[in-house]
């Protein structure tokens, strides 16, 4: 198995020349990227519309509505352009547009709205745009419900998201001074008004039919599709819906060419993808990169590798509806298709990096924890299955499971796929499946040894005093937060096995290498 | 209302003041991570300890201003110097009392605090 190599040079420094950067565009850390969608952030200040125009903010759209531009011609750049839902699903943005201008509304009524209901553990991708460059979404919106001729938008936002909130209304104020939101926009005769929605914290809420119902003020609960929201949608009015990310390559299409945009990615996968890394990695933080980059390039280069020499094991894209990538597909690009083929997904962006000491039946319940929280409870499947698979989780992580269960689960994860109303409940099992294929071994050293091989599972771990390195110096027993420990000084000491809560304080504390772990 | 025109007009002023490194004036610009990130690990202290020192040195060639996230949010606070001709420099992990001496070195003096630069954080 291939094992990325630990950090050996300061990530930081100009590798070649040894001389100190002094400027973040010299490191290894910004190399690599490539900034589309974060082009503005982190530059410009995002509560300025004036900042926002000089650099060519508002180009786009004073083009189109002063040549009138054909919306048609708009779709056709954006489909051109290659451009795929941000959101994690992957679907052609271009399509999209296609669908709701050629839907048919009886009163005439369509609406554009974006999803900044980002809710992935660790994902912060959209909050980063929204709080960095929020006019480029007004802007994208507005060119969307020209392009599909709707006159009416919402922005669906967490109310955990306060800075991000805060920035867009004071945009949405600004722009509607400048006349380039509102009512007849650069006195063109074309109308757009635009308000923001706050989701109340429910992770469902970010699939798209339940956002779209929580935004009529209902319970937000998914429905089935058909009909798609481009057909019907928001008070039953077809309505295009995409997510932050999607929106904010928009106006760089438009501005840059689609061609511009098709040339940088893969055949299938155009353009950047934002990520937001995080987990056992040196440079935690968000980096922009061209589809197609390597995990490895991630990983290595950008991220500076796994901190205290420890060993890479997996990546996790997609939270709780994607999959773990282990170390031995390292060099897997990044793209939409290649992370589905290998049981994994894009998702909205969240990289989470896993090293040795994370256990990958831990990392499953964990996430399945997330959704059985977060589910909205509507269908059985999401909302029985879930805490079922749950539960067998739990009987492998204490010892109990048997070889059976392995079989149980996969068959329940079977029936969780086919059978859930919406993607919340369908990707539910990735995390479960991907973990067992790929580290299968593991889940069995849990079945067959009762042993968990990265040391977290509780119930399967057995502390010992080593008697031939026991200097008898007291400070575990000192330490010990539950008096487990009995020994006298120069003496050696014992782990009294039933009081002994496994917190490895012992471990921490012992200078001779004398407390071992099974 | 804007017209086109006085939407062109304040992209050309506005082109001006950001572009700073291809600028000839002495303009200056100090830009300061605001976003969560930022905000969490201490950013507001360290933009009032800036406007607060730039006032107090008369600095009116100095523009001192909020931006979104720049991607190294393990090392915010993050603050970057943007002048005339020259790569712009990355300080990290910032604190209010290193404001007086970016200010009075690089700011007045014109030479970058090596020490609290992104290259020397590691």
């Amino acid at each position: 198995m291939e094992h990325i190599r630990s950090v050996t040079r300061p990530p930081h420094t100009e590798g070649d020349t040894g001389e100190i950067a002094t400027s973040l565009n010299d490191t290894q850390f910004y190399h690599h990227q490539k900034r589309i969608a974060l082009r503005n952030c982190g530059f410009i200040n995002p509560e300025s519309i004036d900042e926002y125009i000089g650099v060519d903010g508002y180009t786009a759209l004073s083009r189109i509505l002063t040549e009138q531009t054909p919306p048609q011609e708009i779709i056709d750049a954006i489909k051109a352009s290659g451009l795929r839902g941000r959101g994690g699903a992957g679907f052609a943005t271009g399509m999209k547009w296609q669908f709701t201008a050629d839907a048919v509304s009886d009163d005439g009524v369509k609406y554009v709205c974006c999803n900044a209901d980002e809710g992935d553990p660790g994902a912060f991708m959209d909050r980063s745009v929204l709080e960095g460059d929020p006019f480029s979404v007004l802007e994208a919106m507005t060119i969307a419900a020209y392009a599909v001729d709707s006159h009416q938008g919402y922005i669906y936002i967490r109310a955990e998201y306060p800075i991000a909130v805060k920035r867009l209304q004071i945009a949405i104020t600004q722009a509607k001074e400048y006349g380039l939101l509102g009512q007849n926009i650069l006195n063109s005769g074309f109308d757009f008004e635009l308000e923001l929605r706050l989701g109340a914290g429910a992770f469902v809420c970010g699939e798209e039919t339940a956002l779209l119902v929580s935004i009529e003020g209902k319970r937000g609960e998914p429905r089935p599709r058909p009909p798609f929201p481009a057909v019907k949608g928001l008070f039953a009015r077809p309505t295009l819906l995409n997510n932050v990310e999607t929106y904010a390559n928009i106006t760089w299409i438009l501005n840059n060419g689609a061609d511009e945009f098709a040339a940088i990615g893969t055949e299938k996968s155009k353009g950047t993808k934002v990520f937001a890394l995080g987990g056992k990695i040196v440079n935690t933080g968000l980096v922009e990169i061209p589809m197609g980059t390597t995990l490895r390039t991630i990983i290595e280069d950008i991220g500076g590798g796994i901190p205290n020499g420890k060993k890479f094991k997996a990546a996790q894209t997609g939270g709780p509806s994607g999959g773990c990538i282990p170390a031995d597909l390292i060099d897997t690009p990044i793209d939409y298709d290649s992370l589905t083929a290998i049981g994994s997904m894009m998702g909205s962006g969240g990289l989470i990096v896993m090293d040795e000491d994370n256990c990958m039946v831990d990392i499953a319940k964990f996430f399945l924890e997330f959704i059985i929280d977060e589910s909205c409870g509507k269908c059985a499947p999401c909302r029985i299955g879930t805490k079922r698979l749950h539960e067998l989780l739990c009987k492998i992580t204490d010892g109990n499971g048997t070889m059976e269960d392995l079989d149980t689960i996969v068959e329940l994860c079977y029936h969780l796929k086919s059978s859930s109303l919406c993607a919340l409940g369908q990707s539910a099992p990735n995390p479960v499946l991907s973990t067992l294929t790929r580290f299968r071994s593991e889940y069995e050293a849990h079945v067959l040894e009762k042993r968990c091989p990265a040391g977290v599972c509780k119930n399967l771990l057995h502390y010992e005093i080593l008697a031939d390195k026991c200097k008898g110096c007291t400070l575990c027993a000192r330490n010990c937060p539950a008096d487990a420990i009995s020994g006298t000084v120069k003496g050696l000491h014992t782990i009294d096995q039933e009081k002994c809560i496994k917190c490895g304080v012992c471990m921490d504390h012992c200078k001779f290498d004398a407390v071992v772990r099974h | 209302m804007k017209t086109l025109e006085e939407l062109q007009a304040i992209r050309e002023t506005m082109q001006k003041q950001l572009n700073v490194r291809e600028s000839d004036g002495n303009n200056i610009r100090v830009v300061v991570g605001m976003a969560t990130c930022g905000i969490a690990a201490g950013a507001r202290p360290v933009l009032t300890a800036f406007l607060d020192e730039v006032n107090q040195h008369n600095l009116d060639h100095i523009t001192v201003t909020q931006t979104g996230c720049i991607g190294v949010c393990r090392l915010e606070p993050i603050v970057e110097i943007f002048a005339p001709g020259e790569e712009k420099v990355t300080y990290v992990n910032m604190k209010p009392e290193m404001v007086p001496v970016i200010v009075n070195e690089h700011l007045v003096n014109h030479k970058i605090v090596t020490e609290y630069t992104i290259g020397a954080a590691e």
